[in-house]
């Protein structure tokens, strides 16, 4: 499987109309059609933070995420499903407050004209209570499914306020793969990486080498993930991990500055380093096991 | 009377031991830095903690309010801070620099601000 990745700025073209140099990739997908039938692309939202306010890093944080969800409902052809890879909501201490935030978020998102939508939590949306509120909207933290010949495991690194995976759910991961070829292909969500991408910002799974060690015997895995609001991209071994942006607040380069500060709102490029992604999946094209018999229907 | 002999010398020789022991722990002790912290929503106190290379180091963190963490990349130190008790930390530093460190389990909206910084001094 080939997964092409296409971020769209669509938020840009929506606020001030100053970055609109990615709808280039969103021309190329919606001006032809999917190649192969089994084409198919979906669409990653990430760090939507619903509830935060800090008009320095955004001034539009009660529009933003419509305004996604509106660049999303405007593409010319639609994802078969939509991804959302964590912290839907931005963390309060309340529980009540967390629950009318996952409210908030849900109530918005029901705009989306695709119906297929999937969650998984980020630390924000579950780190103070082990996931329980966000199960009462979203139910599972950690599952799989398959889409057209692609199997999908959506990992909660999450929910254990020491971002580890846990025992039972590597378990739990470790049986799922055992249904799959070797060859088979998957693609893993995930909130935060599963490597080491940056420990002393908090930016790894404690446990995550366990995960990739198990994903490692399939030749043909793509993480994406979340949490570091930006485009980044990591290979351990033949894996590829993909970062997505945010729709909040973009965050600095892993290491580039001594403090991890949300990035501040550029008056002059307003949703800078906001945005989402498409990732389309195309199928390989046919292949033919051929095998040559004699007449009396031995195999040579 | 042989067997009193006996016994004495027994007596002798694990009180030398426990005296070597003890000798050795309070030297020991005495060269240890021991460093209390207090751990709380949303910051350590003292946050900085200065240390010298290559001398024992003790931290003693207490946890005020729920469980945190402790985590020191450059050093390659953790642990979990939990409520209600003293949660201990060995090390002995083996190199000289800045280190920070932050809380590693998710506590609230200013985890993202529990941090504080350890100098290793030659």
């Amino acid at each position: 499987m080939k997964i092409d990745r296409r971020d769209f700025l669509k938020l840009a073209g929506i606020g001030s109309a100053v970055f609109a140099s990615s709808l280039g990739g969103l021309d190329h997908l919606t001006n032809r059609a999917l190649a192969a039938e089994n084409d198919f692309f979906f669409v990653q939202l990430s760090d939507t933070h619903w509830g935060f306010a800090g008009p320095a890093v955004n001034p539009d944080s009660m529009g933003t995420l419509k305004k996604a969800v509106e660049a999303v409902n405007n593409l010319k052809i639609q994802p078969d499903f939509i991804m959302f890879t964590g912290d839907l909501t931005h963390v309060t201490d309340d529980d009540q407050d967390r629950r009318k935030r996952l409210s908030g978020f849900r109530d918005i998102i029901k705009e989306l004209k695709v119906k297929k939508v999937r969650f998984m939590p980020g630390e924000h949306d579950a780190g103070l209570d082990e996931g329980k509120a966000f199960k009462e909207f979203f139910e599972k933290t950690h599952y799989a499914f398959a889409h057209k010949g692609v199997h999908f495991i959506v990992l909660d690194n999450v929910s254990d306020p020491g971002s580890t995976l846990g025992e039972e759910q590597l378990q739990w991961l470790g049986a799922d793969l055992k249904k799959q070829k070797k060859d088979s292909r998957i693609v893993v969500f995930t909130h935060r990486p599963l490597f080491d991408l940056y420990p002393d910002w908090d930016w790894y799974t404690r446990d995550g080498a366990k995960a990739i060690e198990m994903l490692m015997p399939y030749s043909n895995v793509t993480v994406f993930y979340g949490h570091i609001h930006q485009e980044h991209h990591h290979n351990t071994g033949h894996i590829a991990h993909y970062a997505a942006k945010g729709l909040m607040f973009p965050l600095p380069a892993p290491g580039s500055v001594p403090v991890k500060n949300p990035i501040p709102w550029d008056a002059n490029q307003p949703y800078k380093g906001l945005g989402f992604r498409s990732v389309e999946a195309k199928v390989k094209k046919a292949q033919y096991a051929i095998s040559e018999f004699s007449v009396k229907g031995e195999k040579l | 009377m042989k067997a009193l002999k006996s016994r004495l010398l027994i007596y002798g020789v694990v009180a030398t031991f426990i005296a070597i022991a003890i000798g050795g722990y309070l030297i020991a002790a005495e060269n240890e830095q021991v460093i209390q912290i207090t751990a709380k929503r949303f910051e350590y106190s003292p946050k900085e903690i200065t240390v010298k290379k290559g001398v024992p180091v003790v931290l003693q963190f207490t946890s005020l309010d729920r469980l945190h963490g402790f985590n020191c990349p450059g050093l390659g130190i953790r642990m979990d801070i939990r409520p209600g008790k003293v949660n201990t930390l060995r090390f002995t530093p083996d190199k000289v620099g800045t280190f920070p460190f932050h809380c590693d389990n998710f506590c609230g909206t200013g985890h993202e601000g529990m941090k504080g910084t350890i100098i290793v001094t030659e």
